[in-house]
């Protein structure tokens, strides 16, 4: 094997790709050529590496240095400056990774230093694409090791002892799960992935794939061998095609070794792995949804009981989980339950991993204890809110959670405690707002989500979430009603007792938390006819102010319906009756004469 | 886009329904083989004509019925042709907290048209769309594969026009 004295990993995730991370790869390689280094730098296309807000990322070892926002114009000086001369540059470290004369390693980072990464333990570290990598980290040995010394009984009591539940939203102990399946006898049972992560702001299922693909293969093939199963489904979203693409190379090379296909390592186990693209719709992570569209029909959820371990994919027995849970799994077979169990609180295991988002520096990835509090997440790892705004609340759970607002800050993640707020972990989307975002309008927001998502298949939620959003609609357009609010409670509590399946059963959380929180945003709106955030368009006007305005006319030049005019030494004045209030105005004026009246 | 069967009712078939055939062929066997042939046809086709849907019941030999219930049911399936350029405003959450709705708004107006409306020319065509997954990014468009991040609305007519121009070309 060819060593190098450097490697230069470069993230290839879909942030960083379409950051231009591509270029940078082919410039490093032409500038390394260049200077005759290509017999001892290597440059590696890895995962995501997290901190998407500053891609494309670069990281140099064994310094460990973190370069940001590199450009492919600042390639030329890193080869000749760092690979050559070994001068860090250090006008492209990581914001706070410049330390005297050496950068510090990434563990030192407060980004990183927090977090405990299990399940993205070799995105952004290995080349996804390369079996003998993942390899060279462990990969596979623990397939191995079930298959040599262990009975399916033994893995299932491991995965249960280890606590893990899935990640995926709902939270249900997995080695639960995989025993119901033992427990059903049938010739034929399969083994499902779940990767089609529609929650809106949740990207670490696709990290996963595009950063460490084998580590959910082998774990399938894990589960597998534990239920008595010999094919397996992973069902992706189309919309991720770098992550689709790893993964056939990932599913190629694994038969390539002998480790997927027939007898594995020799020891008579047979499994087989097929991907099923997804087409676009959110219901199909519910799993009778999702098992219903590999089927090739409409993905529409069946009631339960049966429940999948009994009756599932083709009426056989099926286990489904989530791309995150899987890929917790070779590495607790590693390292024991009780490794695994020792992360995180009593009723909450291991870590979870978090797509931050929305109004918040390091927009990223993260993968954290569970316990750690909402708190260190935004503002430790998270860096806090961007241009000195206050943070109003945190929505967790996508359109199946709710808001979490600064009186909860401290509330340590776990499944439970968010669920007592009124939210759910979900699959892990985390999206910051501050007091610009208007509380009413997220939750409608939410609820155009799922009436557009809404299969149709049960009234409750197909004509009840319509509805919903129908009064949600009045109330940010300036027409609400009295007793309007108290009908939103009543519709949401019938439709969480009585629609068919996950999506229709939470769909109205959205409503009830903004409304647990936030009820004076809502009372607002309704009685005074006001938006307090400024963002409910037919609540607003603009104005110029006399004081101010220099009489450019600038902001009439701008206006795209001629609702404003003024002359030369008389202050402007905006129409009112004509103005579309989209802010064009306020948004040109060099004097910042013109403000929004909420 | 023209027919599916050669308008000269001759017995050749033209290319795009050879490689339709194929593409039936080759998923024939495998089980749920609907939405895997759906895919590479649209591929095919850029969209999923009424004719397109009627080959593939006949070889499938599953109820037209059902696979319009299938197409219709899922959102990456289309009716409709799509424009050359296909611009995809990303709804996602990140996105929404951020400003999407403002990018959507100048989009609507530069291009004249509403989400789910292909323009005059065949050029482009708007949807709004569920998250992507680039939220660092936010917000994001995504124009065929390309993805433009951390816009601001007046930067929109300029990418527009990058497109335009390169058609002009």
């Amino acid at each position: 094997m060819q060593i190098f004295r450097a490697h230069v990993l470069v993230c290839g995730g879909t942030g960083c790709t379409s950051a231009n991370s591509e270029k940078i790869i082919s410039e490093l390689e032409k500038n390394i050529e260049n200077n005759n280094l290509q017999n001892e730098v290597k440059v590696v296309k890895t995962g995501c590496f997290g901190l998407c807000a500053e891609g494309p990322i670069v990281v140099i070892y064994p310094e460990g240095s973190m370069y940001t926002m590199v450009k492919p114009e600042d390639v030329k000086e890193i080869v000749e400056e760092h690979l050559l001369k070994g001068r860090i540059v250090k006008r492209l470290l990581a914001g706070d990774t410049e330390a005297d004369d050496v950068s510090k390693s990434l563990d030192n980072v407060e980004f990183f230093s927090r977090q405990h990464r299990i399940a993205l333990r070799n995105c952004g570290i290995i080349n996804p694409e390369s079996i003998d990598e993942y390899i060279a980290y462990e990969g596979y040995k623990a397939l191995g090791i079930v298959l040599a010394e262990m009975s399916p009984q033994d893995v299932i009591k491991v995965v249960r002892e280890s606590g893990l539940r899935g990640r995926g939203g709902g939270g249900f102990p997995t080695g639960l799960k995989w025993e119901f399946a033992i427990r059903s006898k049938n010739e034929q049972k399969y083994i499902c992935c779940n990767a089609d992560e529609g929650d809106p702001g949740a990207f670490m299922d696709r990290s996963i794939l595009e950063g460490d693909p084998h580590s959910v293969i082998e774990a399938m093939a894990i589960a597998g061998y534990a239920i008595g199963a010999n094919q397996g489904y992973v069902y992706v979203r189309a919309e991720y095609p770098i992550a689709v693409k790893r993964l056939e190379i990932a599913i190629e090379q694994a038969k390539e070794y002998g480790l997927l296909g027939t007898n594995i390592f020799d020891s008579g186990f047979d499994f087989d792995l097929e991907i099923r693209l997804g087409a676009g719709a959110f219901v199909c992570g519910e799993e009778t949804a999702l098992m219903t569209s590999i089927e090739g029909k409409r993905g529409e959820p069946k009631p339960k009981p049966p429940f999948p371990a009994v009756k599932g994919l083709w009426d056989k027995p099926t286990v489904l989980n989530n791309v995150e849970t899987f890929a917790n799994i070779p590495i607790i077979i590693l390292k024991g339950a009780q490794w695994f169990s020792s992360i995180g609180t009593e009723k909450s295991k291991g870590t979870k991993v978090f797509a931050i988002g929305g109004k918040i520096n390091n927009t990223g990835l993260v993968e954290i204890p569970m316990g750690t509090t909402l708190k260190e997440v935004i503002y430790d790892i998270g860096g806090g809110i961007p241009d000195g705004k206050k943070f109003k609340a945190a929505q967790t759970g996508g359109p199946s959670g709710g808001c979490i607002p600064e009186g909860h800050i401290d509330v340590p993640i776990e499944y439970d405690t968010l669920i007592e707020l009124g939210s759910m972990m979900g699959s892990g989307g985390l999206i910051v707002m501050d007091e610009d975002n208007c509380m009413v309008d997220i939750a409608k927001y939410f609820l155009e989500f799922t009436v557009d998502e809404s299969c149709g298949k049960c009234p409750p939620c197909r004509i009840g979430t319509k509805r919903m959003y129908e009064i949600l609609e009045r109330i940010t357009g300036g027409k609400g009603e009295e007793g309007d609010i108290e009908k939103l409670e009543i519709l949401a509590k019938n439709i969480k007792s009585s629609a068919l399946c996950g999506l229709g059963q939470t769909a109205p959380n959205p409503v009830l938390s903004t409304l647990k929180y936030f009820r004076d945003e809502y009372d607002a709106h309704v009685s005074d006819k006001k938006c307090p955030a400024g963002v409910c368009k037919s609540m607003l006007s603009y104005v110029i102010s006399d004081e101010l305005c220099k009489s450019c006319g600038i902001c009439a030049r701008n206006c795209p319906v001629d609702c404003i005019s003024g002359e030369k030494g008389v202050p402007y004045k905006i129409e009112q009756e004509a103005c579309i209030k989209c802010g064009a105005c306020m948004e040109k004026c060099p004097f910042k004469a013109i403000f929004k009246n909420a | 886009m023209g027919s599916v069967d050669c308008c000269c009712r001759c017995e050749a078939v033209d290319e795009k329904k050879q490689m339709l055939l194929e593409v039936i062929e080759k998923h024939r066997d495998r089980k749920g083989a609907l939405i895997p042939v759906l895919h590479e046809a649209q591929e095919i086709y850029g969209y999923l004509p009424i004719n397109v849907q009627k080959t593939i019941s006949e070889v499938l030999d599953i109820p037209l019925t059902e696979i319009y219930g299938v197409v219709t049911f899922y959102t990456q399936f289309s009716l409709e042709p799509k424009g050359k350029n296909k611009i995809q405003v990303c709804m996602g959450t990140a996105c929404y907290v951020k400003g999407a709705s403002g990018i959507l708004d100048k989009l609507k107006e530069k291009l004249g048209i509403s989400e789910g409306e292909c323009t005059e020319d065949a050029l482009f065509s708007l949807e709004a769309t569920r998250c992507i997954g680039a939220c660092g990014l936010a917000p994001v468009i995504m124009i065929n594969d390309d993805v433009y991040g951390r816009l601001i609305p007046d930067e929109v007519e300029g990418i527009i026009n990058k497109y335009r121009n390169e058609e002009l070309k």
